[in-house]
């Protein structure tokens, strides 16, 4: 096909032998891409699976030095700093979603708000540590897992408000319209009818910004800080996994290096799930059947 | 699919007409307010970071004024702070990480766009999906104890060998330095490039990639011509929106940089970056000046960040708009 149009042989040969290698460096960016994933998954479950034991998840850090302990306390940490985060950037994220999709369509109020919450996802993570650092912390003068929580929660917003927006306008109109048609008032259409048609779309997005928050150690460095002990209370330092092992990493000790890498494991594992159940619900196409 | 009965405008108007006068009880206002208060707050919530970060910063921003960023000493003890060897190390692995990541992330997304098969564009995806979501201080601990030992005993001596000259890489290598960050800023930012990338590529009308098959033009010239062409300023926008988030990076940075502040040209010295110095020193500073000028590289950091996505977004949107939604 090429051979009639080129003007030589030399020419198609070089184009061809072009194409050839331009095919085969796509092919090996794509492998380069790859192997550092693979290369990372492998590491942490050789380096981590060996230390995950029954103590792992039921004790808590033992003294430099000591053999053992764990880093339960810093799971239950992380389990409370993600509540506090959840209970503050859900029902923002999902009624900012709701405003943008039915609300505000078009307007330009709403793309404003839209182009902020694009703005607001891309702040620095340390940025928002230190933001709220000095907005709760200074004030009340002391380190809490409120403050952590209230960080996380704003780092959540974005993301939640972007995809409930998403999936709200991919219901047909036809349906809010049946709802309004019926005499149901508006708030109730939005939350019972549209809302609930695009639920599993919009539990989606909630379990990708927990995902990503539930791996953030920079926010939690000035608020949450961190915590050797067991704590539960909101106005207290407490222990996060991502600080656990943040610390546990850049310290000499072969003993919390074994830590670290199981609680990397159990991070991972914890995103990991939830990304692919993620990518499950999305891929099923739950939202089919309204398309 | 079914033919549309009325048009997307059309059928917004009746739904704001429905919303707006069908029903106007107390509580429907009250909602629409609810909601609209809700999406406000995420305004709010930026300009109380900005402000925030603007009043704390006030003793060093009064007290150096502009000097700050190009002062060169970095003295917590006599109260001397100048921010520029965190701004010269941040640029730096950033820029490493780009030349590394643009490359290898334009390619991914032709792979995975243009040239794979069907089977495989899925689970490809997903794949360079979850190299997104692993978090940054797992990625710092696989870079201490795998990155920084493979870099410095087989990598780095080949780079002293070939390169030496260009004086940008030199002994002595502890392997912590710009190159390690940079080579793990690249893989974190690749995912978001690619993913970018991608969506920008698949917004191109396929009449673009016929109608260049159609003159005689090789897959590659398709590609070359067709695609990359006409998604130049979505891919640029994509690369931004990829510097933005090595800028900001935080913890793999920290673990991996070496944490000094000087001003090397060789790549393979330690350094240091903005995010880490706060990450490093912010506990740890005491008095009001010190955390001032923290707040203060945050403060810049903040800003740029902020331009840089602005930017970004604006190029990408304009590629994507319009285009049709894109296939999960």
């Amino acid at each position: 096909m090429t051979k009639s149009n080129s003007p030589s042989a030399f020419h198609t040969l070089r184009r061809a032998a072009t194409n050839h290698l331009a095919t085969g460096l796509a092919v090996l960016s794509t492998i380069l891409v790859v192997a550092p994933l693979v290369a990372i998954f492998a590491y942490l479950i050789y380096k981590g699976a060996s230390s995950l034991n029954l103590a792992f998840f039921t004790q808590i850090p033992k003294p430099v030095g000591e053999a053992g302990g764990g880093m339960a306390n810093a799971i239950l940490g992380s389990a409370v700093l993600l509540l506090v985060g959840s209970l503050l950037g859900v029902p923002i994220g999902i009624a900012a979603g709701i405003y943008l999709a039915e609300f505000g369509q078009g307007g330009k109020l709403a793309n404003v708000v839209r182009f902020t919450a694009d703005v607001l996802n891309g702040v620095p993570s340390i940025v928002m540590g230190i933001a709220v650092y000095s907005l709760i912390v200074l004030p009340q003068k002391h380190f809490s897992a409120f403050a952590g929580g209230v960080a996380l929660g704003i780092m959540m917003i974005p993301t939640i408000t972007r995809t409930t927006e998403e999936m709200l306008l991919m219901v047909p109109g036809s349906v809010r319209e049946a709802a309004l048609g019926l005499g149901v008032p508006s708030w109730r259409a939005v939350l019972s009818i549209t809302l609930k048609t695009a639920s599993p779309g919009v539990i989606t997005g909630c379990m990708l910004a927990f995902a990503r928050v539930a791996g953030e150690t920079a926010p939690l460095m000035f608020t949450a800080f961190g915590n050797q002990f067991w704590s539960s209370n909101l106005h207290e330092p407490i222990a996060a996994l991502p600080l656990q092992i943040y610390a546990y990493a850049i310290s000499p000790y072969d003993e919390w290096h074994r830590l670290a890498w199981a609680g990397a494991l159990v991070l991972i594992l914890l995103i990991v799930i939830s990304v692919s159940l993620v990518r499950y619900v999305t891929t099923r196409g739950v939202l089919k059947g309204a398309n | 699919m079914r033919p549309p009965i009325v048009s997307d405008a059309e059928q917004s108007e009746i739904r704001r007409f429905l919303l707006g006068r069908g029903s106007s009880t107390l509580q429907d206002r009250g909602f629409a307010w609810l909601m609209l208060g809700c999406a406000l707050s995420i305004f709010a919530i930026v300009a109380l970071i900005a402000t925030e970060l603007v009043l704390r910063s006030q003793l060093t921003i009064q007290k150096f004024g502009i000097t700050f960023f190009f002062g060169h000493a970095w003295d917590p003890v006599s109260g001397n702070f100048g921010a520029f060897p965190f701004i010269y190390g941040t640029l730096m692995s950033s820029l490493v990480a780009l030349c590394i990541a643009v490359p290898l992330s334009v390619g991914v997304a032709i792979f995975i766009t243009e040239m794979c098969p069907k089977f495989l564009r899925g689970p490809l995806s997903f794949l360079t999906e979850l190299l997104a979501a692993i978090p940054s201080v797992v990625y710092g601990l696989w870079a201490i104890f795998t990155l920084v030992p493979l870099l410095r005993e087989h990598i780095d001596p080949v780079l002293i060998k070939l390169f030496g000259w260009t004086g940008l890489f030199a002994a002595p290598d502890f392997g912590l330095g710009t190159l390690s960050a940079g080579v793990i800023l690249s893989i974190m930012i690749l995912p978001i490039i690619s993913s970018l990338t991608r969506e920008v590529m698949t917004a191109v009308p396929h009449s673009q990639r016929e109608a260049v098959l159609a003159l005689g033009a090789t897959r590659w010239e398709m590609i070359r011509m067709g695609v990359l062409r006409n998604a130049r300023i979505g891919i640029v926008g994509s690369v931004i929106l990829g510097l933005g988030r090595a800028l900001g990076e935080t913890m793999a940075v920290t673990m991996v940089i070496g944490n000094s502040p000087q001003i090397m040209k060789n790549l393979l010295a330690p350094a240091y970056s903005m995010a880490s110095v706060i990450a490093n020193e912010f506990s740890e500073a005491s008095d009001d000046m010190y955390r001032s000028a923290l707040i203060e590289i945050g403060l810049a950091l903040f800003i740029v960040t902020i331009l840089v996505n602005a930017l970004a977004r604006l190029l990408v949107w304009a590629v994507t708009r319009g285009a049709p939604p894109r296939a999960a």
